[in-house]
């Protein structure tokens, strides 16, 4: 599904992502870990098209992507979330979400304003839709409230929310869980688990929690200074001594 | 009640330049308002609207006019049209080059657009008549109605001299009758244009630029559809003013008269609310109209009395913004509207 080549970036002397290639399945939820640094949001934003790599190449349902903006991948299947939720404040939490699909007719002024009726009934689907994603969130109170107004565990669901509302063929989850309590993470880590094995979306996710991490994903990647250091299943990782290397050099422990 | 009927007749033409500059702030509202770009070049589209509107409806070049070009004569809805089109295709050429790039590139392009064309108006005398000024532009149906007028005072010699004064004013009243009107539709179009998807995408580039990209939004296509509808509103507004004017001369172009005082407006009204940039408009030409009047009765020279008003103005600004930061009327919390019929 995905295929990263020896990708590259240097922010001023320093390389963040170094010749890291990697590859993940079609239909399965991937977990990308390593320490705090270590260049998994950096690879994100190569991969999503927001960074132009140095080096390297990108491949995505078997087309190479390397370099196309943003709003082409979203098109054609590829969504991201962002680590730093980035939602849009001034709007509602359920406009947030009626924004993200593709193909809204009412998105052309002229369509807009010549074809009302139609517009009008993609937007109460587009609403039912968005309905039915704020009930699995938990964000259903919310909905008519400003997103600028939520705390920081909300815009991080609203951030899942939008990638739902997506339906992409693969998303990017940089820390899906950060900031959320205890029992809506096992919520979210259902809700994960059914996108892939339910809605055969694939998934490819950055997470600091080890017992989400542990639980959900196969294979495990882990990275370290911009490089993929190894990689398999939660077990072969939990045991590799580089990985608990990796991780003391950087403060963290494997829970 | 003869003064009565000279404070009516202020009233009309204080109306007038205050509906003119609501098209104004309703064309910046879509581009700050709703999509978060920066034209500090208002005065350059509007200008560019009213400078074509005169030309393609106003009288051929005359013996006393350096003017060569122009003056086709053609209807007003003509020329109307062809203000909001060139004032358009402008926007589109310079958002064309500039707003793939920083934000930054926008705002000094559209400041330097607004100061080139100035220059063009000042120093082109071929297309502008230069420094002399457009003069002798029609009025739209200026004739009928004042014949009408005639004819009518003609059958009623005895009217009391303020009515008789009342209808020799008609003609202004015919002309706000139609701004209403345009502004009217103006707003109507845009609410229904704005509170749909469209809009929807354009206040989350304004939110959010690089998130509206990850939400699938092509940015730079959306920021041009914005900045090309709100430069083309701009242009209208100047058909609308030469119009009424008759005539045109480069200091109506300026800075001050063509951009700041629409910011004002716009920011003082309520950004991202089309009822607010009306608002802001009458309520901050009201305020600029009243200190020409305060500043009349004080001892002050015409440089210190102007300095004044801007500094009340300026004041005003700050006033609402610490009472209201949202502007008088604030931009509504939910607003897609879901077309009930
Ligand atoms: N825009 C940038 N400019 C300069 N340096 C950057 C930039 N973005 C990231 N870096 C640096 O690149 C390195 C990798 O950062 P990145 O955000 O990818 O790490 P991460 O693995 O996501 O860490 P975390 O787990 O803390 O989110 C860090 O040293 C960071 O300081
Ligand atoms: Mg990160």
């Amino acid at each position: 599904m995905l295929a990263v080549h020896g990708l590259s970036k240097r922010f001023g002397g320093l390389w963040a992502v170094r010749d890291c290639s990697l590859t993940v399945a079609q239909g399965s939820i991937t977990g990308l870990i390593g320490p705090n640094g270590a260049g998994k949001t950096t690879l994100f934003h190569l991969i999503s098209g927001f960074y132009r790599p140095d080096r390297g190449r990108v491949e995505f349902a078997g087309r190479d992507i390397t370099g196309l903006p943003p709003h082409r991948l979203f098109h054609l299947g590829l969504y991201r979330t962002f680590q730093i939720p980035r939602v849009f404040p001034e709007m509602t939490v359920v406009e947030n979400l009626m924004l993200v699909p593709a193909g809204q007719a009412g998105e052309r002024l002229w369509t807009t304003l010549l074809r009302p009726r139609l517009v009008s009934r993609q937007e109460r689907a587009l609403r039912a839709r968005a309905e039915e994603v704020l009930d699995f969130t938990g964000l259903s109170e919310v909905a008519t409230s400003p997103a600028g107004a939520l705390s920081g565990g909300q815009k991080k669901l609203l951030e899942l929310a939008r990638a739902l509302m997506a339906s992409p063929k693969l998303v990017l989850l940089d820390e899906p869980g950060a900031g959320v309590n205890p029992t809506l993470m096992k919520r979210l880590a259902a809700r994960i688990r059914e996108l892939a094995l339910t809605f055969g979306v694939t998934v490819f996710l950055i997470e600091h929690d080890m017992d989400l991490v542990m639980g959900l994903c196969d294979p495990v990647i882990v990275m370290s200074e911009g490089r993929v250091l190894t990689q398999g299943s939660p077990e072969q990782v939990r045991a590799d001594p580089r990985v608990i290397d990796a991780y003391l050099g950087g403060q963290y422990a494997v829970a | 009640m003869e003064t009565v009927v000279g404070i009516l007749n202020y009233l009309v033409f204080f109306a007038i330049t205050a509906c003119v500059y609501s098209v104004l702030t309703l064309g910046l509202n879509v581009q700050w308002g709703y999509t978060g770009l920066f034209n500090i070049g208002v005065a350059g589209f509007y200008a560019v609207g009213a400078y074509t509107s005169a030309l393609v409806s106003g009288p051929p070049p005359g013996t006393l006019d350096w003017r060569m070009f122009g003056g086709w004569g053609l209807p007003f809805p003509i020329g109307f049209l062809s203000a909001g089109v060139v004032a358009a295709l402008l926007a589109l050429l310079l958002g064309w080059i500039t707003i793939r790039l920083k934000e930054d590139y926008l705002a000094i392009a559209s400041i330097g657009i607004a100061e080139v064309i100035r220059l063009l108006i000042k120093n082109e005398a071929w297309l502008t008549n230069g420094v002399w000024g457009l003069k002798n532009i029609p009025s739209p149906l200026f004739h009928p109605v004042q014949s009408g007028v005639e004819v009518f005072l003609a059958a009623h010699p005895q009217l009391p001299p303020w009515l008789a004064q009342l209808a020799r004013g008609a003609y202004n009243w015919v002309y706000l009758a139609g701004l209403l009107a345009v502004v009217g539709m103006l707003y109507w179009v845009l609410e229904r244009g704005l509170r749909s998807p469209w809009g929807r995408v354009l206040r989350a580039i304004r939110d959010d630029e690089r998130a509206a990209a990850a939400q699938g939004k092509n940015v730079a296509a959306f920021k041009l559809q914005a900045f090309v509808l709100g430069s083309g509103i701009m242009g209208l507004a100047g058909s609308l003013y030469a119009h009424y004017a008759r005539y045109l001369s480069v200091e109506k172009f300026e800075p001050f008269y063509g951009t700041f005082i629409v910011w004002v407006m716009l920011v003082a009204g309520g950004s991202g609310n089309n009822r607010g940039a009306i608002l802001g408009a009458f309520l901050v030409w009201g305020l600029w109209a009243g200190t020409d009047f305060l500043t009349e009765y004080l001892p002050l020279s015409d440089v210190q009395a102007s300095a004044l008003r801007v500094v009340l103005v300026g004041l005003l600004l700050i006033g609402v913004l610490l009472l209201r930061p949202r502007g008088v009327v604030g931009e509504q919390r939910f607003v897609s509207r879901l077309f009930k019929a």
